[in-house]
């Protein structure tokens, strides 16, 4: 397909998601409504927000890790990385109690806490994909297992924390899209904002990493300083969503792999708004479908697990790892 | 000799151990002794160790096989979709047959059990024989898909404090009258020792086990049928402890080599061994509360199996 027709494609295709995911949004807002709209616009608003930031941060951290890690099947939730920020929450409860917790200005939190993360996604990452070769099974395997030792310490510190302090933790931590953490949107938001501008700047050199690491090292581009700061905003990204509805393991690669299929052109300025749509109207509109259809709440994440494990079994079977 | 001498001492000493801890404070003298310690001893402290004396054990022969069956090294219940579809199993006796008897939705849980096992091993075929961990992968996840059918049901129907119970082992529940069920997989052992030969035939794969002449389905399906068996057992009365049934086959065959013959009763010794040591800690460490069984195996066993797994990459370098 010559250049131009394809960039023509993509954006009738984007503008197409952007409309379902408008009619979405708007159904959302308004199916079902009864009584004071001032009322039911700001109580749904505050969800919709939500779930918005939620489809955006796990959409574009997905796209981005897969190119870093040229692959298409791993994302950071497979390689534990949600777990981790559940885990390092847990260890500091358990280290400074709730109250010690509460006391400590929420925006230092952050960004210690983002430290801790992004240092162990590098030591990880570099352990990991700097040996020649490895088997890209042994990979995805050591970062499911990462992953449940991960819960298990924290069900083992949950265990041994106090009874109060184990509730804080616990309403933050059962994966849900009804019951978002609507407190941390604000500071979410700018976070995202923030991040996502440093991303932006990392784009075109992450559209020639996609050609492979020493192809892109030979075309200029500093590998290691662009998968450092990828990393870094992965790891973010993944710790908003996560503070704000708990771990979901196959979100992400559902909607990253649902992007590649359906867009003409792997270029990320084509493929994010893409994977970010897609996120928004699976997860706005299934939350639509199932609250006003099917009324329930909360097993969004459920089905999501459901159809995201069998989609990962059909991709492993299939064979299609690089 | 020394070995036998010595793991006879260290599984006493053991077994001592865990009938003297606990919230109440019993004595040694109390284990001859009449009373309230003589009641918490036969009612509570003596049922509890033998549980996870034939959990462990169980398990252990469980992962064995499977490993046998599935011919690789890095399987076991509860990286193959059986534990999950056993709790399916319950998950569908309390909803349909909310009044039958433990034995009857035991057995339920071990069909479901069997059958989410023959769709793993289904599943497994299509896997080339190189690709070697693709196969727990495809297990875990397959166990993953299980378990979110399992609790969307479980959600719809109120269930899900149930459904955790199956899918966590704790055996701070376990008292007289509610642990007998164990002794099947005591039992299924001695199946399994007997006719271990089949299955380390059937481990060579299809084509070899049936020129030696090997009834091989027949096998595979002794085999599936243990393991089920033994899993939903100990699903039913404790809940799943991860992870026994693939290091501790590992690790003795490291010491001991493959001779199934040689070394099913040193892998049942082994995991009632591991099983009742991490049950003793965690009703150490936050005592007099407990940390149940099946949290100290997922830390300690998935540090395990990242070790072997990352050692066999070193070897396979």
């Amino acid at each position: 397909m010559h250049a131009d027709q394809r960039g023509r494609k993509s954006a009738l295709i984007i503008a197409g998601l952007a409309a379902l995911a408008l009619v979405s949004t708007v159904a959302f807002m308004t199916l079902g409504a009864r009584g004071n709209w001032s009322f039911v616009l700001g109580f749904r608003g505050v969800k919709l927000a939500a779930l918005l930031l939620v489809a955006y941060a796990i959409a574009v951290s997905t796209v981005l890790f897969q190119t870093i890690v040229g692959n298409r099947i791993l994302t950071p939730s497979i390689m534990g990385f949600d777990v981790l920020y559940i885990l390092l929450q847990t260890f500091l409860v358990f280290a400074l109690g709730a109250g010690g917790l509460n006391a400590i200005d929420q925006r230092v939190m952050f960004v210690l806490e983002a430290a801790v993360m992004s240092g162990f996604a590098l030591l990880l990452f570099r352990w990991l994909f700097s040996g020649a070769a490895r088997s890209i099974h042994l990979v995805m395997l050591v970062g499911i297992l990462f992953g449940g030792l991960f819960r298990s310490l924290s069900a083992f510190m949950q265990r041994l924390i106090d009874p109060t302090d184990f509730v804080v933790l616990q309403d933050r931590f059962f994966a849900s899209f009804n019951t978002a953490n609507t407190e941390l949107l604000g500071i979410s938001a700018v976070i995202i904002l923030a991040v996502s501008v440093l991303g932006w700047r990392l784009l075109p050199d992450l559209d020639v990493i996609l050609v492979g690491r020493e192809t892109a090292i030979a075309l200029g581009v500093s590998h290691k300083r662009v998968v450092t700061l990828t990393l870094f905003v992965v790891t973010i990204l993944v710790s908003v969503a996560t503070a704000l509805v708990g771990p979901v393991t196959f979100f992400g690669l559902l909607v990253a792999n649902l992007a590649y299929m359906i867009m003409p052109d792997g270029r990320h300025r084509v493929v994010l708004p893409a994977a970010v749509l897609l996120a928004a109207i699976t997860l706005v509109g299934g939350q639509t479908v199932l609250e006003r259809v099917f009324s329930f709440g909360t097993a969004l994440s459920i089905i999501v697990e459901f159809a995201g494990g069998i989609f990962f079994i059909f991709l492993l079977l299939r064979g299609n790892l690089r | 000799m020394i070995r036998i001498f010595s793991a006879i001492v260290l599984g006493l000493v053991l077994f001592l151990a865990s009938l003297l801890t606990g919230a109440s404070t019993l004595g040694l003298s109390s284990l001859f002794g009449a009373g309230d310690g003589g009641l918490v001893l036969l009612a509570s402290r003596l049922p509890r160790t033998l549980a996870l004396l034939l959990a462990g054990g169980g398990l252990a022969i469980a992962g064995t096989i499977m490993q046998m069956l599935a011919q690789n090294r890095f399987v076991e219940p509860s990286t193959a979709g059986t534990v999950e579809s056993a709790a399916l199993g319950m998950l569908t006796a309390a909803l349909f047959f909310p009044g039958m008897p433990v034995i009857g939705k035991m057995l339920l849980a071990a069909i479901f059990a069997m059958a989410g096992t023959a769709l793993f091993l289904r599943l497994v075929r299509q896997i080339p024989a190189r690709a070697v961990l693709m196969v727990p992968l495809t297990g875990i996840m397959l166990g993953g898909v299980i378990s979110a059918i399992a609790s969307f049901i479980a959600y719809r129907y109120d269930l899900l404090q149930s459904l955790g119970a199956w899918t966590n082992g704790d055996f701070s529940m376990v008292l007289r009258g509610r642990y007998e069920l164990l002794w099947i997989s005591f039992g299924l052992g001695v199946v399994a020792y007997v006719t271990a030969a089949r299955f380390t035939l059937a481990g060579l794969g299809e084509a070899v086990a049936i020129s030696t002449g090997l009834n091989y389905r027949r096998a595979m399906l002794t085999g599936l049928s243990i393991v089920s068996l033994i899993s939903a057992s100990v699903v039913v009365t404790v809940g799943s402890i991860p992870f026994v049934g693939l290091i501790v086959p590992n690790v003795v065959s490291l010491v001991m080599g493959d001779n199934l013959r040689r070394t099913l009763p040193w892998i049942a010794y082994s995991g009632a061994v591991l099983v009742l040591a991490c049950d003793i800690a965690g009703r150490l460490i936050i005592a007099p509360y407990e940390i149940p069984v099946g949290t100290m195996m997922g830390v300690f066993g998935s540090a395990i199996f990242l070790y072997l797994l990352l050692r066999q990459e070193a070897h396979a370098r």
